[in-house]
């Protein structure tokens, strides 16, 4: 059906999935709860090979929930409307329909790229509601007059069906042709403002990627450029820096191996990252790193993080102290990790930083942020910095 | 002497220093990195020369390689202690195996310095040694925490401590090993942590002293297991 939630749970309990979908269909016809369970399984179970569930990462957003809770409260009242007309079956759709819709809200805004075209798509194959592209003047208004007049039909029904012989099938057949017309005329908008949140989430992944982008460029090409500038005089100093960050630039453009990040296969524990730093960085800068690991323990990705923060911090004291050696000290404990890094060269006032110096806000405080850990720097004119990242260690790591 | 590190070399007796290392070229390096600062009073490119010559010339510090044929730096030590323990050692390498630098230490050396430590930086560190007090290289403070962890199943396997004085570190020993491990000198442990130059040094000779006496088995199994990573 639409959400794959039948799939999954006959995947799970080993039932047959058609059983359970007519299962979902009965209690639809019943009171509309089938509808509000279907909704709600499809929030919260995960697609096979995804972790979170579409429930997590829509609450995750503050304003879907918002949105939800609005769709939820407009229903509730169009149902006491209908109930205060006399129609006594509509207070008991109350419950379930306004679950249904505030869920649906939620999915939608939860969904991910490749669970939205399926929405679309799914929406797209209704035949009344069309496509919102190609509504001309007079197919705008054809539609509205059948959906009002379909609205109005049914709504008819409804008020002259009242009474205590009612005929459950006929009320049934009456709301979905109600149903039916409010999608007719509602239909469209519901789709382009469905569109609109489309792209305006598309726009937020393009930020983040941008700010993920600024990143590594900073780690490597403005880096090198810095370093470059430096040994400007060293002509044989200067074709060796622009080979190496060739090389990177090609490994990350080409092969898809990010500067600055220990996603290799070959970097699986703290102790090889930290000799690959090691590594790295005396090789580039020719200072001397000093390193020092006590415990070790497998990377997961916010200890990746910790440690492109602590490279970054190497880098920059390998690059900007004057000092010739560098110290990297990192300590694995049953709670969290810590990385020191430590050298004894000018030192700089930290608050004095220029905010187009991407290397000390992104690279470090907001890598570090991003996955829970904390960057504290600690530097004066003369004395030397010294920078101290923690990252906690979760439950979930080995 | 030791409270002033920066001035020890205006003291009016020069330390006595030998040099034992089979690295010729490195030899006449350390001679030139200490410069006037010590006396040398001799040197030895291998074992058995090397116990000869201390014995007979009683240096005030042996700089000794961890690596050389016929045992290294560690027979000298033993060979040299079982008569002489007047005679201090300092431990000097470019291997970082913690097997070798806990085996060394645990031979009698009080102290371990890699190669690349600067001349004015070895010279304090002999000059220490000869105070009586003990030398730790960031790494050295580094493999001592790793061995004596807080958490014994995490310094592999809870093997029952008999001498819980030996056996474990205070919390102030593991934060001045910490300070050392993150590339700060004793004088810069001692304003951190708001203490003396002399207390941080009883501190890291308290550690010196059980990482030489523990029988902690971990010690040993912890140094193994590190050479296999």
């Amino acid at each position: 059906m639409a959400g794959g939630v039948a799939g999954g749970l006959s995947a799970r309990f080993g039932i047959d999935a058609n059983l359970i979908r007519f299962a979902f269909i009965l209690v639809a016809l019943g009171a509309g709860a089938g509808l509000a369970a279907y909704v709600v399984a499809w929030l919260l179970v995960p697609a096979e090979g995804d972790t979170t569930s579409i429930g997590r990462r829509a609450l995750a957003d503050r304003r879907t929930v918002a949105l939800a809770l609005a769709s939820i409260t407009l229903l509730v009242v169009v149902l006491l409307v209908l109930a205060a007309l006399g129609l006594g079956f509509a207070a008991n759709l109350i419950g379930p329909v306004s679950i249904a819709a505030g869920g649906l809200v939620l999915v939608w805004r939860g969904a991910d790229a490749a669970e939205r075209a399926h929405l679309a798509e799914l929406v797209g194959r209704a035949p009344l509601i069309g496509s919102p592209e190609r509504h001309t003047r007079r197919a705008t208004v054809a539609r509205v007059v059948v959906g009002v007049v379909l609205a109005i039909v049914g709504l008819a029904n409804l008020v002259a069906a009242r009474g205590p012989a009612l005929p459950t099938i006929r009320a049934v057949l009456a709301v979905n042709v109600v149903i039916v017309g409010v999608l007719i005329v509602f239909g469209p908008w519901w789709l382009r403002l469905a569109r609109d949140l489309a792209v305006e989430r598309r726009e937020r992944v393009r930020n983040e990627e941008r700010a993920n982008m600024a990143a590594a460029v900073h780690d490597s090409v403005l880096q090198t450029l810095a370093l470059i500038q430096r040994a400007a005089g060293d002509h044989g100093e200067v074709v060796r820096l622009a080979r190496a960050q060739e090389r990177e630039l090609r490994a990350w453009l080409f092969e898809g191996r990010s500067p600055g990040s220990f996603n290799d296969a070959d970097v699986s524990t703290i102790t090889q990252a930290v000799s690959m730093i090691e590594r790295d960085v005396e090789a580039s800068h020719r200072v001397a790193v000093e390193t020092v690991t006590v415990g070790d323990c497998e990377l997961t990705a916010a200890l990746r993080a910790l440690l492109a923060a602590g490279r970054e911090a190497t880098v920059n004291a390998a690059t900007w102290s004057g000092a010739p050696t560098v110290s990297l000290f990192v300590e694995v404990e049953s709670g969290r990790v810590s990385v020191f890094v430590r050298d004894r060269g000018q030192g700089f006032d930290p608050d004095a930083v220029g905010p187009d110096h991407q290397g000390i806000a992104e690279s470090i405080r907001a890598r570090m942020a991003r996955h829970g850990g904390s960057a504290v720097i600690r530097s004066a004119s003369g004395q030397g910095t010294e920078v101290e990242l923690v990252m906690p260690r979760t439950e979930a790591d080995p | 002497m030791s409270e002033t590190p920066d001035t020890a070399g205006e003291r009016t007796a020069k330390v006595r220093v030998f040099l034992v290392d089979d690295h010729h070229l490195f030899l006449s390096g350390v001679r030139a990195e200490l410069g006037d600062a010590v006396e040398v009073v001799g040197d030895a490119d291998e074992v058995g020369a090397a116990i000869e010559l201390i014995v007979e010339r009683l240096p005030d510090v042996v700089l000794v390689d961890v690596h050389m044929p016929d045992g290294g730096g560690q027979a000298v030590i033993e060979a040299v202690g079982r008569t002489h323990p007047e005679v201090r050692f300092l431990a000097l390498s470019v291997s970082d195996a913690a097997e070798d630098v806990i085996g060394v230490i645990r031979a009698g050396a009080r102290g371990y310095v890699t190669k690349t430590i600067s001349g004015p930086q070895l010279t304090d560190a002999v000059e220490r040694v000869a105070g009586g007090d003990a030398v730790f290289s960031p790494r050295l403070a580094g493999f001592v925490l790793d061995a004596f962890a807080a958490d014994p199943s995490a310094a592999g396997g809870a093997v029952p401590s008999f001498d819980p004085e030996l056996d474990q570190l205070t919390p102030r020993e593991r934060e001045v090993l910490r300070l050392i491990a993150r590339g700060y000198a004793y004088k810069e442990v001692a304003r951190e942590l708001s203490i003396s130059v002399k207390t941080v040094e009883s501190h890291v000779s308290a550690v010196l002293r059980k990482l030489q006496l523990s029988s902690r088995h971990q010690l040993t199994r912890w140094a193994t297991e590190r050479r296999l990573l």
